[in-house]
C-alpha cells in the first residue's frame, strides 16, 4: 500500500512542533430536517423519510427549521461565541450521488456563531482552544458500495443511495490552529472532542454518539520546525470516529509528517482516511480540483437575523458551564484532584455523575468506571460508554454491594452477566446464584473442612496468632467459590479454635 | 469598484465545465470562452452604475427569518420517491460506480 517513513512520535517531537485543527459535525435531535418537515429520526427503512425537498426534485423550496437554529445559537453560546446580526445560507456546490441536490445547503464567509473559545483539561493543565466558527449546514445520504470485495468504494461496480439522513441539521464546529501542545497534541484533541460532546449533552440538542455518527470529527494535522513559529502543510483526517481514534490519528499523522518532513519532501495537502483497525491513515481524494466548491448565497431561503433580545433569552437557557460543573462536583463528591483527573480522563464524568444521581456512593460510581469497566471498555475497544453497562446498573450492582448480597468480587461477574445482556443485577444474582452465603449452617461445614485440611494452622490459631487466621478463611472462599460472608467466617474460625 | 471586467481564459472554463461535469470539445471551448467574457463585461458595466451606497444584492426581498416550525409533515412514501429513479435495489437509489477508473 504504502512506502511511507515514520519517525516514532516522541522523535518527531523533539523536532517538530504540531498545528491542530479539529472540525466537529454535530447531528441535531430535532424532530425535523434542517429545510423540511420530514422525520429526522435514526434508523427508517431507506427513502421512508423523504420529500421532493430533500430529494432536491425540481421546484421544492427550503423552509428553514426554527429549532434547529435555537440549537445552532445556543451551541455558539456556549462556545463563548459572537452571534451573527445576519448572515446567510450558501451553496456549496459538488457532484456527489449523496447530495442530491448537487449542492449542501451550508453557510460560507458568514456563519452564524464565531471567535468563541473552549477551555480544555488535560492532566491538570489547561489549553484555550479558540473556535472560529459554529455554523449551520445539512447532512448527506447514505451510501452502500455494491461490487467490491470489501463494501469500500474502491473497486465497488454500483451505489445504492438512502436519502433518509439527507437534510438533517448539522453544526459544523471549526477550531483554529491549536498550537503550542507539543507532545500533548493528541491528548488536547481527543480532550477538546470528549469536553464538545459532554457540552453538547449538557445542551440536550444531540445525542451525541460518535457510534452512530451524531458526532463526526475531522482532524487536521501540520508539523513546523519547532521554534520557527510557523504553520506547515495540513492534513485533513476525516470523519475520526472515536476519542481513542482521535488520539491515534494525530499520533499516526505527527509520524507520518515527520517522515516526509526528514526525507526532504512536501506535505501534500489532502484528505485521509484513518482505518481503525491499524491506526493507519491513507491518501483520500484523487483530484486536486474537488475542493473547488463555487459558493454562493442560496437564493431560496432569505438571511438569519437572530434579533439580541432572542439570543439573550437562549443565553438564559444555557446549562452551567462543564469547567464550573466540574470543580462544583468536584467538591459535592469528595474527589482528590487525582482522582478527579482520572475519572475525567477515563471519559467517564458524565457516567459517574449520573451513576451517583442513581444512588450510588461517590467513591464506589467512580471506582466502578474507572477500574473495572474502563478496563473491559480498553480490551474489548469501545467507548466507556459502549461498554454494555449503564449508569443505573452501576448503581444497583453497587446497592447490592452495600446491602451485603455480594462483595465486589462477585459484581465482576454480576457486570459480565450484564455485558452478555443477562437481565438485570438481581436477576443476574438469581440465575447465578451469586449471592454470599452468611447462613452458620453451609459455612460451618466449610470450616470445618478448611481446619481438618489445614491442623498446623488451626494449631497456630489456638495458640492465640489470630493472623494465621487468613489462611483459613482463603481456604473457605475457595471452597465455596467466593461466596462466603468472610466476616462472618473469620468468626466461625475463631470461636471453633478459641 | 472594479471597472476592469475579469475575462475568462479558455483554461477557466475548462477547468469550470469539468467541475460542472460537462465535457466540451476543443471547438466548443474556443467558441465559449470568448462569449463567456462578453457576458462578463455586459454585468460588469452594470456594476458600474451602482454607486458606493447600494450594497451588493443577493436577495432582492426585504424579509428575513422565515422559520418554519419543527413539526414533522407528511412527505413521499418509498415507492413514490423511487418511482422516478432510472435504477432501484434494495429500495435505494441504484447509481453507476462514483470513483473513476483511474485509481
Amino acid at each position: 500500500m504504502s512506502t511511507e517513513t515514520l519517525v516514532d512520535f516522541d522523535e518527531a517531537l523533539t523536532r517538530y512542533e504540531p498545528a491542530l485543527g479539529l472540525e466537529v459535525h454535530v447531528e441535531l435531535n430535532t424532530a425535523t430536517k434542517m429545510f423540511c418537515g420530514c422525520p429526522a429520526t435514526f434508523g427508517g427503512e431507506p427513502n421512508t423519510q423523504v420529500c421532493p425537498t430533500c430529494l432536491g426534485l425540481p421546484g421544492a423550496m427550503p423552509a428553514v427549521n426554527a429549532k434547529a437554529v435555537e440549537a445552532a445559537i445556543r451551541i455558539g453560546l456556549a462556545l463563548n461565541c459572537d452571534i451573527a446580526e445576519w448572515c446567510r445560507f450558501a451553496r456549496k456546490n459538488y457532484f456527489y450521488p449523496d447530495m442530491p441536490k448537487n449542492f449542501q445547503t451550508s453557510q460560507y464567509d458568514e456563519p452564524i456563531a464565531f471567535d468563541g473559545y473552549m477551555d480544555v483539561d488535560v492532566d491538570g493543565e489547561t489549553f484555550r482552544v479558540d473556535i472560529e466558527r459554529a455554523h449551520m449546514e445539512e447532512d448527506t445520504g447514505k451510501s452502500t458500495h455494491v461490487g467490491g470485495a470489501t463494501g469500500r468504494i474502491h473497486g465497488a461496480d454500483h451505489s445504492l443511495v438512502d436519502y433518509n439522513r439527507a437534510g438533517i441539521p448539522l453544526i459544523e464546529i471549526v477550531t483554529r490552529p491549536i498550537t503550542g501542545a507539543g507532545e500533548k497534541a493528541p491528548a488536547v484533541a481527543r480532550a477538546y472532542v470528549q469536553q464538545l460532546r459532554d457540552l453538547i449533552l449538557a445542551l440536550g440538542v444531540s445525542e451525541a454518539r460518535m457510534d452512530q455518527g451524531n458526532l463526526r470529527a475531522d482532524v487536521n494535522l501540520s508539523l513546523a520546525p519547532a521554534g520557527s513559529g510557523a504553520l506547515g502543510t495540513r492534513s485533513e483526517t476525516k470523519n475520526v470516529n472515536s476519542f481513542r481514534s482521535i488520539e491515534r490519528a494525530v499520533r499516526f499523522e505527527v509520524s507520518r509528517h515527520a517522515g516526509v518532513l526528514d526525507g526532504g519532501g512536501k506535505v501534500v495537502q489532502e484528505t485521509r482516511h484513518f482505518h481503525e483497525d491499524t491506526g493507519i491513515t491513507t491518501s483520500g481524494r484523487e483530484k486536486s480540483d474537488a475542493e473547488d466548491y463555487r459558493y454562493f448565497p442560496e437564493p431560496d431561503l432569505v438571511p438569519v437575523a437572530p434579533s439580541r433580545a432572542w439570543v439573550e433569552e437562549l443565553r438564559a437557557t444555557l446549562p452551567e458551564n462543564p469547567t464550573t460543573k466540574r470543580a462544583r462536583l468536584q467538591g459535592e463528591w469528595g474527589f482528590t484532584d487525582l482522582e478527579m483527573r482520572d475519572t475525567v480522563g477515563a471519559g467517564a464524568f458524565g457516567l459517574v455523575e449520573e451513576t451517583i444521581a442513581a444512588g450510588a456512593a461517590p467513591q464506589a460510581a467512580r471506582k466502578w468506571w474507572v477500574a473495572e469497566l474502563a478496563r473491559r471498555a480498553k480490551d474489548a475497544g469501545v467507548e466507556l460508554a459502549e461498554v454494555g453497562v449503564t449508569p443505573a446498573q452501576v448503581a444497583a450492582v453497587q446497592a447490592l454491594v452495600d446491602a451485603g448480597t455480594i462483595n465486589d468480587k462477585l459484581a465482576r461477574q454480576v457486570f459480565d452477566g450484564l455485558v452478555a445482556g443477562e437481565g438485570t443485577p438481581e436477576e443476574i444474582v438469581a440465575a447465578r446464584g451469586l449471592a454470599i452465603v452468611s447462613d452458620d449452617g453451609a459455612l460451618g461445614a466449610a470450616v470445618d473442612k478448611a481446619i481438618e485440611a489445614n491442623p498446623d494452622v488451626a494449631q497456630k490459631i489456638r495458640d492465640g496468632k489470630h493472623a494465621a487466621a487468613g489462611a483459613l478463611i482463603g481456604a473457605v472462599m475457595k471452597e465455596m467459590r467466593g461466596q462466603a460472608d468472610a466476616g462472618r467466617v473469620r468468626e466461625l474460625v475463631l470461636e471453633r479454635l478459641a | 469598484m472594479p471597472d476592469t471586467p475579469p475575462s475568462l481564459t479558455r483554461e477557466d472554463v475548462a477547468h469550470l465545465a469539468d467541475l460542472a461535469r460537462i465535457d466540451l470539445s476543443d471547438a466548443e471551448l474556443d467558441h465559449l470562452a470568448p462569449q463567456l467574457s462578453v457576458i462578463l463585461e455586459s454585468v460588469a458595466s452594470i456594476q458600474g452604475v451602482a454607486g458606493d451606497d447600494v450594497p451588493p444584492t443577493s436577495h432582492p426581498i426585504p424579509m428575513t427569518n422565515v422559520f418554519r416550525e419543527d413539526v414533522v409533515v407528511p412527505g413521499l412514501t418509498a415507492e413514490q420517491a423511487l418511482s422516478g429513479a432510472p435504477a432501484v435495489e434494495e429500495q435505494r437509489f441504484s447509481v453507476p460506480r462514483i470513483l473513476g477508473d483511474e485509481q
